[in-house]
């Protein structure tokens, strides 16, 4: 019997075991979880943060994710919000580090621009082929 | 009518390759490395503590001496920096200098790490912020970095370094002047 409850105990411990593998014990950084003082800068930093990808979770924004390091970009992208950097300029830091990978903003460069011209090229051929029909029909 | 046919059939022909496209990228291994875009580029500035008192601090200036590095950026909770530590010795006795960056980790915690796989380290930073880890384009634990005298970036090894790779960081690091 006591055996049994030893058992059950570590396997009900597990859960609260597992996390500590492969997760820090920090607490996070300042600006991760709290919100600029001024309304308007954090807005600007939360509209920002949206667009910013999860390095440590692909799929997410950084302002989705409860990753330590999400985190701790959230905090890089508030305080320099803060100082006064325009929310550009932040994006075109992360950009110089990682790369476009890194924001979810699409813009147009030199490996984009198909995404762009394909769309137009494709309504473009089927007005014309809409618009012979109809005058063939005629 | 027949004009009709050979139509559709450039249609199918379209669908097709699109198709097979599909099945191709498909059936390749995703590259889930986000590689940084700081190589080839100086080391930005940074200054941080020390992580230990074993070891003195790192800063950039400490990686501009005219020395090439391996710049190793790993954490006590990490597993792989684990699984990485005999090769960052194997690395040590084969003449590397290495220094570290813990990521968001306590001093009690990086010297029980050490004190169970081994200090390789000249020098270890602590970086509670991924402050310096973000400025390097430096997106997991353990990443090694291979820095020339000069304090400039030339390679980027993402993960844990596997025995077979040891000598291509040799081989990096003796490209950057060691």
């Amino acid at each position: 019997m006591r055996r049994l409850v030893a058992l059950l105990a570590l396997i009900l411990a597990l859960p609260l075991a597992v996390p500590v593998l492969g997760q820090d014990s920090l607490p996070p950084a300042p600006y991760a979880y709290q919100q600029l003082a001024d309304p308007a800068l954090e807005a600007k930093a939360q509209d920002l943060m949206i667009t910013l990808r999860c390095l440590k979770c692909q799929s997410q924004s950084i302002a989705d994710s409860d990753a330590p390091m999400a985190g701790d970009m959230r905090h890089q992208v508030r305080t320099r919000i803060a100082a006064g950097e325009e929310p550009e300029a932040v994006r075109a830091w992360l950009v110089s580090r990682y790369g476009d990978y890194v924001s979810y903003k699409p813009h147009l460069s030199s490996s984009t621009w198909p995404l762009f011209a394909i769309p137009v090229i494709v309504v473009l051929v089927a007005g014309f082929a809409i618009a012979r029909r109809m005058r063939a029909r005629k | 009518m027949r004009k009709v046919r050979i139509g559709l059939w450039v249609l199918v022909g379209i669908a097709a390759f699109l198709f097979g496209l599909f099945a191709y990228q498909l059936s390749q291994p995703k590259d889930e490395f986000v590689k940084s875009a700081m190589i080839g580029q100086g080391i930005p500035a940074f200054d941080l503590p020390a992580a230990t008192a074993s070891r003195p601090a790192l800063s950039s200036a400490d990686l501009a001496d005219g020395k090439p590095k391996l710049l190793n950026i790993f954490a006590s909770w990490c597993v792989p920096c684990a699984a990485e530590a005999p090769q960052l010795a194997e690395l040590e006795r084969a003449g590397a200098t290495i220094v570290g960056v813990a990521i968001r980790d306590r001093e009690e915690d990086v010297d029980r790490f050490l004190a169970t796989y081994g200090n390789p380290f000249a020098r270890i930073g602590r970086d509670d912020i991924s402050e310096v880890q973000l400025s390097l384009g430096s997106s997991g634990v353990p990443e090694t970095f291979v820095i020339d005298g000069q304090g400039r970036i030339t390679y980027q090894h993402i993960g844990d370094i596997r025995p077979e790779q040891v000598s291509t960081i040799l081989e990096e690091l003796r490209k950057a002047g060691a």
